[in-house]
């Protein structure tokens, strides 16, 4: 008897424990993706202060320019006073925000996530897209907003190319319609279409616009293409990596002279997947395409050969070493990447960077490609519709915002008259690119931009599928293994998708 | 006597006495855990439960379900092959690093206790091997992923001390992962252990050491034939424990590896899995798991309690 009772004390007791740890599991999982993301937080708070700086002396020297704006602002103030008094605009990075802070007449910078314009308070949202945190901080947010309070509506948010058909789905209906904002066609008509193509819905309405065209090219060190391929003109570059053939010839040569081709086993990625035959996702069932796999086979040869790493991940420590000469393990030929890569990737913030010093040169690469971008919504529900309409006016189609910010942060923009202004005229030469212009590549490129093979799946099954590849390239197992792991992470993110 | 007894509730229940009236402050006492319990534990476990038969997901910003599918949820996980793989890869981290941790603990428990030594700066040395386990375990395993990185510090040593000739990319070996998430966890909870290990030691009367003593036991002796049975009370909660927790582990490998339990998922755990679910919202998937691991961990801490525990039951009893 007296054994039976300890028998179901124990039992209880364990009972209880295990009911500790059913409602921990989860507890733990978030409270964890916090910390992450203030870690996050943290590193770009401190990045930005250095951007700031910077900011800082930029502005000095555009003062003039400034107190034109004024003028402006007040206009802007006047159209704001019946509606709300703050300004919620939620995204993942600074990068947005330094576009708003230096180039948005009559934004006036508070701290670090608050600004001013005229009397409406501006309050930036950063959650890093880690984890999906961003998407899921939208998710919870936006469905609710329009009953949400007056002070805490979210009035703009950003997306990317690989989830903005989620956000823009008409069903959905969280991203309000540019034409109920007021904005017309003839508005945009400067726009490349791809750019447009990405935040349309099936009803074909557009619910979204972008200030960049991502289109992307193979940024190569000038200092190896003199050593290996003899010249670091763009064209006797561009011949030797013409196509994958070509490309894989030079990689095979940067390895015997001890360089890595590219960083790391994914950079070649965009460039495979933006120019695959159909969508990831075909009829609820994850397909591989031809393209994908060439892209495994291709980089497996390359890591095997010490072409490339397979343990440096994309933004990983390892793979940022090649921003600078003489500190990873190889130095680093070419990085694939658009334009807001040179000035918002390559740290050339920092003296000692290959940027800094005007070490890299660009061109097209084997096949073009494009990559990123940042759209903005007006969030459905916003309380601030004229002054959200006055931003997205000004930051996408303002031709003298859109140059400024192309001259200053070398960024690419979406305007077909800016960019063949800049391809004809010394203000498109980029430091960096060793006072390369670039323009008239990437114009040509964001033409050819094609949009149709987007799904709403693709940041997962891009992610997943490069992190399930990396285990067969470095060795840990076949690639059928790697496959089996990709189509269960695939399961778990999308119960809703089958896999072979 | 049965008129004295109703003699008896007739007066409490005109005139309540002293203990009766102040029985109401235990219960009073009791209700702040009570409370707590029902609203943080028992609602979740219950809500867990009841989750796990329903489909429930998010696609995108559309929600799917809650369609009941009765034991739906518990087939796809366990016809898919996944869970042992992760069970396998719990086990195997937990023991790597559990094993290493009670050996080390019995050893410094044993020394700490052992009044013949006579060690000095025991506070001192009592506080440092309990350290580790005051660092948060994300921040402890952000500073192992930086310090074993290709690029990493460790690396770099090993290359200039000539031990290695090329950098070695721990994170793509499953040995060397596994092997560090066991040895974070060992270094985390061997002091927790000590202690824990060193308070059932000084519950043994020491007259019975003393007569070993005056027998002429030697120390072997005196640790394998008194020490460590009269210890086995501790010992099992220490298993118990260590073993629920082991089956929990969840930040270290988490974040070591990014979420992604890479090697091919060689260092994903149960929790970890569970985690993956949490991207789409998946509540039935997640619910079912969490009621799977329930299950497994009454079974476990079941056999440990009755391999460990069954000879001191049978004593007692007796």
């Amino acid at each position: 008897m007296k054994s039976m009772k300890k028998t179901l004390a124990m039992v209880a007791a364990v009972a209880m424990a295990g009911s500790v740890f059913a409602a921990c599991g989860s507890n733990t999982g978030s409270s964890s993706i916090t910390t992450a993301a203030t870690t996050e937080a943290a590193a770009t708070e401190a990045a930005s202060t250095e951007a700031a700086a910077d900011t800082e002396a930029a502005a000095d020297t555009e003062a003039a320019a400034e107190t034109e704006a004024a003028a402006e602002t007040e206009a802007a103030a006047e159209t704001a006073s019946d509606e709300g008094k703050v300004l919620n605009i939620q995204v993942w990075n600074e990068e947005f925000k330094s576009r708003v802070t230096d180039h948005y007449p009559g934004y006036e910078e508070v701290d670090a996530t608050h600004g001013k314009i005229g009397d409406v308070d501006v309050v930036w949202t950063i959650t890093p897209s880690t984890d999906n945190a961003y998407q899921n901080n939208l998710d919870t947010l936006l469905p609710g907003n329009a009953d949400a309070a007056a002070d805490s509506k979210v009035d703009i948010f950003l997306v990317e190319a690989d989830y903005a058909l989620k956000y823009v789905d008409a069903d959905v209906n969280v991203a309000m319609k540019l034409s109920d904002l007021g904005i017309t066609d003839a508005d945009l008509s400067d726009q490349y279409q791809y750019t447009k193509d990405v935040v349309t819905d099936a009803n074909g309405d557009l619910r979204g616009a972008s200030w960049q065209a991502c289109s992307a090219g193979l940024i190569y060190n000038r200092e190896i293409a003199k050593a290996v391929i003899g010249s670091d003109d763009p064209a006797d570059v561009q011949a030797a990596v013409a196509d994958w053939d070509t490309y894989n010839e030079t990689a095979a040569k940067m390895a015997d002279a001890g360089y890595y081709m590219t960083a790391g086993y994914a950079d070649t990625y965009r460039v495979y997947s933006n120019n695959v035959s159909a969508p990831w996702v075909q009829d609820g069932k994850v397909v591989i395409d031809p393209n994908i796999k060439a892209w495994v086979d291709a980089t497996k040869v390359q890591v095997d050969a010490g072409q490339t790493s397979a343990s440096a991940d994309l933004w990983g420590d390892e793979w940022a070493k090649g921003f600078y000469s003489g500190q990873g393990t190889k130095d680093v030929f070419c990085y694939f990447g658009p334009a807001w890569f040179f000035n918002f990737c390559m740290h050339s913030d920092d003296d000692a960077s290959i940027a800094a010093n005007g070490g890299w040169g660009f061109t097209v690469g084997p096949q073009g490609h494009f990559w990123g971008g940042t759209w903005i919504c007006a969030a459905n529900g916003t309380d601030n519709p004229s002054l959200v309409k006055d931003i997205i006016l000004a930051m996408t189609t303002d031709k003298d915002v859109l140059k400024d910010i192309a001259t200053k942060d070398s960024d690419c923009v979406n305007s077909k008259s800016v960019l063949a202004d800049l391809a004809s005229s010394e203000d498109g030469n980029i430091a960096l690119l060793g006072g390369q212009n670039p323009y008239a590549v990437l114009a040509e490129g964001a033409e050819k931009v094609d949009m149709s093979k987007l799904s709403i799946y693709d940041q997962g099954c891009n992610e997943e599928f490069q992190a399930a590849m990396k285990n067969y390239f470095s060795g840990a197992g076949s690639y059928e293994d790697a496959l089996a792991q990709f189509n269960s992470a695939i399961v778990e993110k999308y119960p809703e998708l089958t896999t072979d | 006597m049965p008129n004295k007894d109703l003699n008896v509730e007739f007066t409490t229940r005109r005139k309540p006495n002293k203990i009766d009236r102040l029985n109401i402050w235990g219960y009073i006492f009791l209700l702040p855990f009570t409370i707590v319990f029902i609203v943080f534990q028992l609602i979740p476990l219950v809500n867990t439960i009841y989750n796990s038969f329903f489909e429930n997901y998010m696609a995108g910003l559309k929600q799917v379900g809650p369609n009941f599918v009765g034991l739906g949820n518990f087939k796809e996980l366990m016809t898919g092959g996944d869970l042992t793989k992760y069970f396998g890869n719990t086990m195997i981290m937990w023991i790597l690093g559990f094993i290493p941790q009670i050996v080390l603990s019995l050893l410094l428990s044993s020394w700490f206790t052992n009044p013949s030594l006579r060690l000095k700066f025991q506070r001192f040395f009592k506080t440092v091997i309990y350290l580790p386990n005051l660092i948060m375990a994300s921040a402890f395993a952000m500073l192992f992923f930086t310090m074993f990185d290709i690029t990493g510090p460790v690396n770099s040593l090993l290359v200039k001390m000539h031990l290695i000739d090329q950098p070695f990319s721990f994170f793509t070996s499953v040995g060397a992962t596994r092997g560090l998430v066991a040895f974070m966890n060992c270094l985390m909870w061997f002091g927790n252990t000590t202690i824990l290990l060193m308070a059932g030691m000084l519950g043994i009367p020491v007259d019975i050491f003393e007569a070993a003593d005056v027998d002429g036991a030697t120390p072997t002796q005196v640790f394998w034939k008194i020490t460590l049975p009269l210890l086995r009370p501790i010992l099992v909660y220490v298993m118990v424990t260590s073993l629920i927790g082991g089956l929990q582990m969840f930040d270290v490998p988490q974040i070591l590896t990014n979420g992604k339990g890479d090697p091919m998922r060689t260092s994903m755990t149960l929790i970890m899995y569970l985690n993956k679910h949490l991207y789409s919202k998946n509540y039935g998937l997640a619910g079912a798991l969490s009621v799977l691991l329930l299950i497994i961990t009454a079974i476990l801490s079941f056999v440990v309690f009755k391999i460990t525990g069954e000879e001191e039951l049978n004593r007692k009893t007796r």
